[in-house]
Order: structure tokens, then C-alpha cells, then sequence
């Protein structure tokens, strides 16, 4: 009889995706860290409160510094932050992070970095945008029938997309021909991506799970140049003028 | 080193095993050596169009399992002596053609033969697959119809994924569209997609259009591949197809209604 319920399951996994901000360290000198971070604090303080934060001990790594993790997640507390991952590190470190409850975090990065010049807390460099860029995939040949593209930052399609084949991206899409497929855009929960297109014929488009088939979008806008957006809750299918 | 053409479609019927009869004719003629492979075991009819159905002994089955060597199951055709033929096997199973096996087979033919042309069964299970894994060029032949130019889509994608060429990431597989079946009145009384409505939805370079022609069933029924028919349309479109490939520049036919020659016999444009 409990099998037919209608009430949601006690537990349940979904997917979704959160900005958090990446300390990413160059010094193994936790004074100095300490200072640098509580200035950091100072300026922004709301941002910064029990603000979750994942650290990057990349360059430390390669630079082959020795730090204590377990002595660094202590300074990072006292002020006011949580560490909720570790990424990079060497095998004591992660060993560490594991003891203190700390995942590992090994996903592709699409994080927001903390904007700093100091020299300890790392300021963004160009290359940086680089590494951002190259979650962009760009596919220049059609997309076929029973094709499916993922990127996991944004897509660009310079051609069409066929009927029965399907586009996703945790960023947005941009497709530069006739959309005949379904499009999936911020697929892991992104609200704020978009999907542009020249000439939207598409069976379904989607953002962050919101979508629409085919008989609901009207077919008067074929032809011209589209962007679709999602206010509140719903998809705007608007000419780019 | 061989060059080797599949002729696809996904879909049934819409002319491939015509197409691969004519077009290894035609290069054949053209003075290059020429072997054409029919991948169609259990349904095979290639030989039916060449004519040589009753010289058939050994097929690409048992050469692949060993029981007749490539020279003992390749059929010199009557017509051409620069062209051979593969037969398939009637009375197999289709999952006696393995990767392997036919691998082989066209690394032998590519060293003795200018062209190989591999006539695709429809559908994409293993025998559309081993037909297309190995090509280097692919001919899609469509006709002009929605499910039709669905499925060629549908092959597309698999060319471009799952070829020997996309899984080495070598250059990918060359693409051509023959549009086949056309009917430029039917077209223009709004029945069948236009071949800009196909290409619309394709974008592939058009190797050639063949119009609807009731020479196809009569010169597949003598056995004489529809390109040896130089009076009818099919035959000679199938010829400029065989010539365009090749580099020569012809200029398309059998896309519009028959004015054009009206038109030039006044001078127009
Ligand atoms: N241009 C044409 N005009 C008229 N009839 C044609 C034309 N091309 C092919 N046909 C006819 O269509 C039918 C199917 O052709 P064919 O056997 O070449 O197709 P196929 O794609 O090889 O089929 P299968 O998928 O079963 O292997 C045949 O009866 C043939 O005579
Ligand atoms: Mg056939």
C-alpha cells in the first residue's frame, strides 16, 4: 500500500551547483595569512561571515612548502570563514583534511576567487581567465540527429543543430544556426544562464530545469535572432534587437 | 592506398544499393581500378543489379572466416574488366562480420584496388557500422523526405563519432550528399522538400541530384548498373556525380523543371 504514496521520500540526492569562493595560498607563513586574511575580513564583512570556503593549496604544493592543515583550517576559523574543501595539496594534507571532515574537492573549476593584490592570497591573473575560457567548448560542424554535447562551462555552436540532438551546458549557449534540437542551458542549477540563438525551432529549451517544448514556443519568433532568460521562474523568449 | 566510400543512409530504400552499383561502375569506367563490397549478409541484392548473381561461389563471410581466399570470392564483372565485386552472404547470420575480419579485407583490397565501395545496409546496427568504420569518404544518399533526411542526420553523427577516423582524430570522414529520387515537379507542386529544404536541415556538399527515373527498375531488373543507361537521367546524373567527385566541375541538373532547355535554346538566362 505504501508503495503508491504520493508523499516526497525521506531522502533524496539532486544535483545542484554553489558559488564558492577559492583561497587560494602562496605562503606557508600562517602569521602573515592570518593577517592578510582578517584585512581581507575587514573590508567586506558581511560577504565574509561563516562564509563557506574551499582551499587551494596548489602553489604551496608545487612550491613544496611544508603547512599543517589542521593549523591552517584553525587560522581560517578564527576568522569567521569554513573550510568546506580542500583542493590540490599533497597526501599528508589531504590526510589531514579527511580527519577534520574536509571533502577533497577535485571538480573543475568554476569558482569565484577572492579578489585580492596581496602576494599571499593570490589576485587573479590573465591567466586565470584563461583557465575560466577553457570550460568554453566551441563546436564550428553541425550537430547531428542522436549527437549530444555537454560543456560544463559555456557552449558556442557556430552551426545548426539538428532535430533529435541535444545540447547541455552548465553555462550558456549560444548557437549561431537553426536550433531544431533541445538546449539545455545551467544545467546544474545556474539561473542566470542563457541560451542564444539565430533561429530558434527547437523541440525543447531548458534553463536550470525551467523548460518548454516545442508547441509552447510560439512559432511567430522563428527566424529572428532570440535570447532566452529566466524571470522568475519562467523562460522569456525575446528577440535581440 | 585505396580510397574507400561507404554509401549510407540510416533509412531503407532510398537507393543505396542503385548508387553503389552505378557510382563503382562509373569510376570503373573511368579507367580506375574498382572493387565494390556489398555489407548487406542475410539481405544481399548488389549482385542482382550487377548482374552476376549466378557466378556468386564465395562470399565476404567466408573470407572472413578463412574458408576462401579474397581472389576465390571476388567477381570480375562482365561489363568492366576494372571492376570486381564482394558478394555478401544470403544464408548467414549478419554478426558473422566482425571488426577484425573486415579489417583485414580492405587492407588487402586497398593494395591491389584504386577505389573500394562499400554498400552500407540501412539501419545503424553492426553491418551500417562496419560499412562506415573504416571509410574515408561517405555518400549519403537521401531522399526527399522528412524521416529520410532525419536518418541521414542521424548518420552524420555517427560518421563523425564513430568512425576509425573520429576515435584516431585524424581528419574526419568526407562528406557528400546525393539526393536521390528528386522530382522537380513534385517539388514545385509543394509534394517533396526542395533540395534547399534539405540542405537546410543537411549543409553537406552536394555531390549530385538523381531524379525519380523508371530506368532504375528497368536496368536493375537486365543487371546492368543504371549508369551504363546514357540516354536515361539517372544514368546520366549518377555519371556527373562520378565525374564530380573525381574534380571535374559540372555544373548540377535535374534540380529545376525541364525549361532549361527552352530557356537556353532562346538565349535567356
Ligand atoms: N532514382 C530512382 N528512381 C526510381 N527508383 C529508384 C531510384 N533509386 C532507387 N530506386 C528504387 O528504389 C528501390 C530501392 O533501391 P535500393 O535497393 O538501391 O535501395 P537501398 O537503399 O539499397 O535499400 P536497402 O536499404 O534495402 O538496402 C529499388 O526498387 C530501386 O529500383
Ligand atoms: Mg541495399
Amino acid at each position: 500500500m505504501t508503495i503508491n504514496s504520493h508523499s516526497p521520500p525521506a531522502v533524496e540526492f539532486k544535483s545542484s551547483t554553489f558559488s564558492v569562493p577559492v583561497l587560494s595560498l602562496a605562503s606557508n607563513d600562517l602569521m602573515l595569512i592570518e593577517q592578510l586574511l582578517n584585512e581581507k575580513v575587514k573590508l567586506a564583512p558581511e560577504f565574509f561571515k561563516h562564509s563557506p570556503v574551499v582551499v587551494d593549496l596548489g602553489e604551496v604544493h608545487k612550491k613544496q612548502l611544508i603547512l599543517d592543515f589542521a593549523d591552517l583550517v584553525t587560522v581560517i576559523r578564527k576568522a569567521g570563514l569554513f573550510v568546506v574543501g580542500i583542493r590540490s595539496g599533497n597526501e599528508l594534507q589531504q590526510a589531514q583534511a579527511i580527519a577534520l571532515g574536509i571533502p577533497l574537492n577535485t571538480a573543475p573549476t568554476n569558482d569565484v576567487k577572492i579578489d585580492t593584490k596581496s602576494k599571499v592570497i593570490k589576485a587573479p591573473t590573465n591567466d586565470e581567465f584563461v583557465e575560466n575560457d577553457s570550460t568554453t567548448m566551441m563546436i564550428t560542424k553541425p550537430i547531428r540527429s542522436g549527437q549530444r554535447i555537454y560543456s560544463h562551462g559555456d557552449l558556442i555552436v557556430l552551426a545548426q543543430v539538428g532535430a533529435g540532438a541535444e545540447i547541455l551546458a552548465e553555462g550558456n549557449i549560444h548557437v549561431y544556426g537553426t536550433l531544431r534540437g533541445r538546449a539545455l542551458a545551467g544545467v546544474q542549477g545556474n539561473t542566470e544562464a542563457r541560451i542564444f540563438c539565430s533561429d530558434l525551432q527547437a523541440e525543447l529549451i531548458s534553463i536550470a530545469g525551467n523548460y518548454k517544448i516545442s508547441d509552447d514556443i510560439h512559432g511567430a519568433i522563428s527566424n529572428t535572432p532570440v535570447q532566452i532568460y529566466l524571470q522568475k521562474n519562467t523562460l522569456v523568449v525575446k528577440p535581440i534587437v | 592506398m585505396a580510397r574507400i566510400i561507404v554509401v549510407t543512409s540510416g533509412k531503407g530504400g532510398v537507393g543505396k544499393t542503385t548508387t553503389s552499383a552505378a557510382i563503382s561502375m562509373g569510376l570503373a569506367k573511368k579507367g580506375h581500378k574498382t572493387v565494390v563490397i556489398d555489407f548487406d549478409v542475410g539481405l544481399r541484392n548488389l549482385d542482382l543489379i550487377m548482374g552476376c548473381e549466378r557466378r556468386v561461389v564465395y562470399d565476404i563471410i567466408n573470407v572472413i572466416n578463412g574458408e576462401a581466399t579474397l581472389n576465390q570470392a571476388l567477381i570480375k564483372d562482365k561489363n568492366c574488366n576494372l571492376l570486381s565485386i564482394l558478394p555478401a552472404s544470403q544464408t548467414r547470420n549478419k554478426d558473422a562480420l566482425t571488426l577484425e575480419g573486415v579489417e583485414k579485407i580492405l587492407e588487402e583490397l586497398s593494395k591491389d584496388f584504386k577505389y573500394i565501395v562499400c554498400d552500407s545496409p540501412a539501419g545503424i546496427e553492426t553491418g551500417a557500422h562496419l560499412a562506415m568504420y573504416f571509410a574515408d569518404d561517405a555518400f549519403i544518399v537521401t531522399n526527399p523526405e522528412v524521416s529520410s533526411v532525419r536518418d541521414s542526420d542521424r548518420m552524420l553523427g555517427i560518421l563523425s563519432s564513430q568512425s576509425r577516423r573520429a576515435e584516431r582524430g585524424e581528419e574526419p570522414i568526407k562528406e557528400y550528399l546525393l539526393l536521390s529520387r528528386y522530382s522537380a515537379e513534385r517539388v514545385k507542386s509543394g509534394e517533396m522538400m526542395s533540395l534547399d529544404d534539405v540542405q537546410d536541415i543537411l549543409s553537406l556538399h552536394l555531390l549530385g541530384v538523381i531524379p525519380e527515373s523508371k530506368s532504375v527498375l528497368t536496368s536493375s531488373n537486365a543487371g546492368t548498373p543504371v549508369i551504363l543507361d546514357e540516354k536515361s537521367e539517372a544514368g546520366q546524373a549518377y555519371a556527373d556525380i562520378v565525374a564530380r567527385y573525381l574534380g571535374e566541375n559540372k555544373p548540377h541538373r535535374f534540380i529545376d523543371e525541364k525549361s532549361g532547355f527552352f530557356r537556353k535554346l532562346f538565349g535567356g538566362k
